[in-house]
């Protein structure tokens, strides 16, 4: 294969760190290496440093310093949002919690496992577009209704929720409103007080920070359960020394993110919106997700007669580093849940690909993928059975 | 690049005997577009030998490999030798499948049997029917869906 540009548009997987971010990590590994919970002055100022990050992160989203606590991730975060408003709500006899069917796992999973342990749990179906409404959840709230739980932003489809509108009928039934903002943190506004959040979680490494760091912002009256039990870190709500390295690198990262997101969410758009409008000449293929209610830098398309993985791997081969929802990618052979929850057909979701940019990307990139997706899709749809069914009428074109 | 050996990445990128034969003596399908693999199978036979073995997949980068390496290993065979052919052969030629892939090695010893059974039925050639058990086609295994 010739030497090649690698185009990296898996943002929504992970991201590179931005330069801040890096520098800003640096003096916490030999300089203020201390514990924040030891008592001398190495470990004090360690321990000042850690509640300076904690109010400039409050500060991004609009929270109080006291209502954020420092994880590992959004997983964590999100299973100890969850798990812990079930915990409370069983103890005043509620045991019902709503979300959508188009949840990320580390949410459908702990929701499962709390079925399991008798929990009962609404998942609201997302439309063709990959929304929900407002009303939707306002009719599922219960009187044993413990928690809604409604992501931000779609990891995979990229829409983005009527948050504040969820928040405000939680609001008005007292209900516990949980949304797993990962997506969104950093790259759309959120302000918890606006949008009437309870509990949010934050995964640094969606926004250029470090990998294994994150937050859970729980608002203040809301109690929270601690998940790790041992020392009295984060108010006794998270046991664990505190990552101060990865926090650093967090807050700046999430400072420039902030600083710049109308600038980069501009670009993002163009660039979404010049692909979307590229990809979609291709024959039989389809937009997955609101074409206005989205990520600025997701694009999600499926491509009848065609399986996704080996789509992906072609791209890969040709220098484009993608996603597809695809069942290969993820060692299950269902196609992606979050697809199949907006109603596309099992043989249509199998041809998905996810390109999400950051603002690292340029429009060079976006012409080159425009460039080389459709030949791929051309190369696998001929020696695709399924396409030659499609195309001799044998089976009816669904896209 | 690990999710794959070097050989499935050759088989995948380049496939060997893509395409369809007009005439063919038998043609094999398996797989089911639901859950995300197709394999078709195309045969030319004379006196007993697969002269001639075309492919067409629709699936992930090991189903079009698996397809290739194993349309590559019977074509100037016979039929008996065909028929012998397993789906860890496939996948041993290949330098090995990620566990979560090897069914694809099972839908292309499935092809092959469905075209031969196939071009059995075209001739009216007697064959033992317990050799040919239906493909799982529909159902293959799903049994990595779930965690836990």
């Amino acid at each position: 294969m010739e030497s090649k540009k690698i185009i990296y548009v898996d943002n929504a997987a992970t991201t590179a760190m931005c330069d801040e971010a890096i520098a800003a990590m640096a003096p916490y590994f030999k300089e203020v290496y201390g514990n924040p919970s030891s008592l001398h002055s190495i470990g004090q100022i360690a321990k000042e440093e850690l509640e300076n990050f904690r109010a400039k992160i409050a500060n991004f989203i609009g929270a109080e310093q006291r209502e954020i606590y420092f994880t590992s991730g959004g997983s964590e975060a999100d299973n100890q949002a969850i798990r812990s408003a079930a915990m409370l709500g069983e103890i005043k006899g509620k045991r019902h919690i709503v979300s959508t069917n188009f949840e990320h796992h580390a949410v459908l999973h702990t929701l499962k496992r709390l079925q399991k342990e008798g929990f009962e749990v609404t998942y609201l179906p997302v439309d063709c577009n990959g929304l929900i409404t407002a009303k939707q959840v306002e009719e599922a709230i219960r009187p044993d209704t413990a928690l809604v739980t409604v992501m931000f932003a779609n990891n995979e489809v990229g829409t983005i929720l009527p948050i504040k509108e969820i928040g405000e009928v939680c609001r008005a039934k007292k209900v516990i409103f949980h949304t797993d903002a990962v997506q969104a943190v950093g790259h759309v506004p959120v302000n918890v007080k606006e949008q009437n959040i309870d509990m949010l979680s934050v995964s640094a490494h969606k926004f250029h920070g470090p990998k294994g760091v994150g937050f859970l912002y729980c608002r203040r009256g809301v109690a929270l359960k601690n998940l790790i039990e041992g020392g009295a870190q984060e108010r006794g709500k998270r046991a664990g020394t505190e990552n101060l390295a990865a926090i650093a690198g967090m807050v700046a990262a999430l400072r420039i993110a902030v600083e710049n997101m109308e600038k980069n969410a501009k670009k993002l758009t163009a660039l979404r919106d010049k692909l979307i409008e590229g990809l979609l000449k291709i024959p039989h293929s389809k937009l997955n997700g609101d074409r206005l209610c989205r990520l600025p830098g997701n694009v999600n398309t499926c491509f009848e007669g065609i399986e996704g993985e080996s789509l992906l791997l072609l791209l890969d081969a040709k220098g484009i580093c993608a996603s597809s929802g695809s069942a290969c990618t993820s060692g299950s052979l269902d196609p992606s849940h979050v697809l199949l929850a907006l109603g596309l057909p099992h043989e249509v979701a199998h041809g998905s690909l996810r390109i999400s940019f950051s603002e690292e990307n340029t429009e060079e990139d976006v012409d080159y993928i425009i460039q080389e997706v459709p030949k791929v899709v051309e190369y696998l749809r001929n020696i695709s059975p399924v396409w030659e069914q499609l195309e001799k009428g044998e089976r009816p074109h669904l896209i | 690049m690990a999710l794959y050996s070097e050989k499935v990445m050759d088989h995948f990128t380049n496939p060997r005997n893509v395409g369809k034969i007009d005439n063919a003596d038998g043609i094999g399908e398996v797989g089911n577009a639901k859950c995300g693999d197709i394999m078709k199978i195309y045969l030319k036979i004379e006196n007993d030998i697969i002269v001639d073995v075309k492919f067409n997949t629709f699936g992930c980068g090991s189903a079009i490999a698996s397809s290739s390496m194993a349309t590559e290993m019977i074509k100037g065979k016979t039929i008996k030798e065909a028929l012998e052919l397993t789906n860890k052969a496939v996948a041993e030629a290949l330098d090995g499948l990620p566990a979560h892939k090897m069914h694809c090695s099972v839908l292309a010893e499935e092809a092959i049997r469905s075209a031969i059974k196939n071009y059995y039925d075209r001739n009216g050639i007697e064959y033992d029917k317990s050799k040919f058990p239906e493909p799982h086609g529909d159902e293959h295994d799903h049994e990595f869906d779930e965690e836990e």
